[in-house]
């Protein structure tokens, strides 16, 4: 029984290891035109040893990684908290969703122009990008999963005794959990998204800038190293909030 | 323990409503849906703006919020938190209320022996079955040691012996908590299994007070409407057959009845609960009756029809497709089955 689910949990690395190994006979074999263009895996995981021993990638990576953690935090702080006031509060509702609704739907990369003539280019430039990336999706999920909890239990709620913060607190937020995550899983993924496309446009410093100055000596090798870690780092913050979000709603859902 | 009045209470459909709750009580709001029945238990319980004055113990709770008036509320859809486990949707009220953790945990575990679930206590509301969960709310609602219950229809998603066995038990359990009770009910069999007093709501106004064969013998018009005009039958004797079980002779029909009292004065039954046949219906000859079928109204989706014996006339009301299966006409040899169960007694008591 172990043993099968052992080779259940492995089942999922079997088509990477084919994808890999069909990727690493065509470029050796030079079964692809413009070869020169593409390197095996073996040559990738090689130039990843150097760009890690020689403290390249590190510097990058942890210098993108700063610039979300930052804006990721802040921006969807503040998304939840407005959130929170939005969805609970009638006048903060009335008050601010027009003004907010008119900021939404303009992409984080749009502001991006704007903020190197406000900002200068800097980390503040990065960190408010991330924090608008953040921050819209977090405050509309978190808004629509306050509203969006069955009136009942507040009647209950109040029955028992509660007083309004209290509902908040113990009943609304709980149940809106579920939303909550949803905002922050899309946006955590996202948030590395944009921060590469923000350090490839105007940053000189970062993940996305180190794919530009790849592209720029046409290290194919460097550029897949950087994508990997992309990847890498979308699926973890996702998976973060995934696990997060399972141990506390998944036994009530 | 509280006593309630409502005084002029305006509030959407209801008007100018008047009604007073005794201590320790337990009153049944009957009434068709969009009597107002609901209406009342929310301005009760003050989750709803209203015109006129609410009394507990004669003192007005007009401007107290609904956290503090001290209610156990059940609501229909029963409404546990479904993020907190049994014994935390127990505990809520206490929580909230700052109760010290060491009182919250003696009062969650009383509840949950008095309500039987205590195996429940780790569970979340919908790892719960409809009576488990029926349990639990209820638990929940007694937890602050409220004054006023108040239960709006809270047996209506449950099949019927599931329902039966807790009203029972309810009823048991109000009378040894002895709290005031409001409880919400369209049935009127769930009524009266419930009641000591019934209010009869129709269009927001109290149509009706009394006990329930004070309801069922002598209803009101729009009562009548709602509950039905049951045919009543005078007893002419009455001789105990055992313990529970009465004949009785009301002219020329011989009935056998449920009683725990002998002096038994009249007889009643709704036309539903009378099955018509067009031949002798199988089964021993207790409670059924022999007639002429003299008239057949059939202005609705059931048929009423009125059948005659010498002495007596008896109304039953039967589904439309099964009277149309019959090829019944006027004039024609009928039987009658009276439902045991359903045959209601006045007593020279009442």
């Amino acid at each position: 029984m172990k043993r099968f689910r052992l080779f259940k949990s492995g089942w999922g690395i079997i088509p990477i290891i084919i994808f890999l190994g069909i990727w690493e006979i065509s470029a050796r074999l030079n079964l692809i035109p413009g070869h020169s263009f593409f390197p095996p895996p073996s040559a990738v995981v090689i130039e990843f040893y150097y760009l890690t021993v020689n403290g390249v990638l590190g510097k990058s990576f942890l210098s993108s990684l700063i610039r979300v953690l930052i804006g990721f935090s802040i921006g969807s702080l503040a998304g939840l908290f407005l959130g929170i006031l939005i969805g609970w509060n009638k006048i903060a509702d009335k008050a601010l969703s027009p003004i907010l609704s008119l900021f939404y739907p303009i992409p984080a990369l749009g502001w991006l122009p704007l903020l190197m003539l406000w900002l200068g280019i800097g980390e503040a430039l990065p960190i408010t990008i991330i924090f608008i990336c953040s921050f819209f999706p977090v405050l509309y999920n978190t808004a629509t999963g306050i509203k969006t909890v069955d009136k009942n239990y507040l009647q209950v709620a109040r029955t028992l005794g509660a007083s309004e913060r209290e509902i908040l607190t113990t009943v609304v937020i709980p149940l809106a959990l579920p939303n909550i995550f949803t905002g922050l899983k899309l946006e955590s993924g996202m948030a590395w998204r944009t921060i590469v496309a923000a350090e490839m446009v105007a940053i000189p410093t970062g993940i996305g800038a180190l794919m530009m100055k790849a592209e720029n000596l046409m290290r194919i090798d460097i550029i897949i190293v950087c994508l990997i870690v992309l990847a890498v780092m979308c699926l973890s913050f996702e998976k973060f909030f995934t696990f997060w979000e399972t141990k506390l709603t998944s036994r009530w859902r | 323990m509280t006593s309630i009045k409502l005084k002029n209470i305006s509030k959407y459909i209801c008007k100018d409503v008047n009604l007073e709750v005794g201590d320790k009580e337990l009153l049944v709001l009957l009434g068709p849906n969009g009597a107002g029945k609901s209406t009342l238990l929310n301005i009760i319980a003050g989750l709803i703006d209203y015109e006129g004055s609410v009394l507990f113990d004669d003192q007005p709770v007009d401007r107290l919020p609904p956290n503090q008036r001290r209610i156990g509320y059940l609501f229909q859809e029963l409404n546990l938190f479904p993020h907190l486990e049994v014994s935390a949707n127990i505990a809520y009220g206490l929580k909230v209320q700052k109760k010290p953790p060491e009182e919250i945990k003696e009062r969650v575990e009383e509840l949950l022996q008095l309500m039987k679930i205590k195996p429940l206590a780790s569970r979340y509301p919908q790892e719960l079955s409809g009576g488990e969960r029926q349990r639990v709310a209820l638990a929940r609602a007694l937890a602050n040691y409220p004054r006023i219950l108040l239960l709006d229809e809270p047996m209506n998603s449950l099949d019927y012996r599931t329902s039966k066995y807790l009203r029972t038990e309810f009823k048991m359990l109000q009378k040894k908590l002895g709290i005031t009770t409001l409880y919400v009910t369209h049935n009127f069999y769930e009524a009266e299994e419930m009641a000591e007093r019934i209010v009869v709501l129709d269009k927001g106004r109290v149509e009706q007070i009394g006990t329930p064969p004070e309801i069922f013998f002598h209803p009101t018009a729009a009562v009548k409407d709602f509950i039905g005009a049951p045919n009543i039958l005078t007893c002419d004797y009455a001789k105990r057959l055992s313990y529970g079980l009465i004949e009785v002779k009301c002219g020329d029909i011989t009935l056998t009845v449920f009683s725990e009292r002998d002096h038994i004065k009249k007889v009643a039954i709704l036309p539903e609960d009378i099955y018509l046949s067009d031949n002798r219906p199988p089964g021993p000859e207790v409670n059924r009756v022999k007639g002429e079928l003299v008239e057949i109204d059939e202005s609705t989706s059931t048929v009423c029809c009125t059948v005659v014996t010498e002495k007596n006339s008896l109304k039953a009301k039967l589904p439309q497709e099964i009277f149309s299966g019959m090829n019944l006409k006027i004039g024609a040899e009928v039987w009658l089955v009276l439902a045991l169960r359903k045959l209601k007694v006045i007593t020279d008591d009442e």
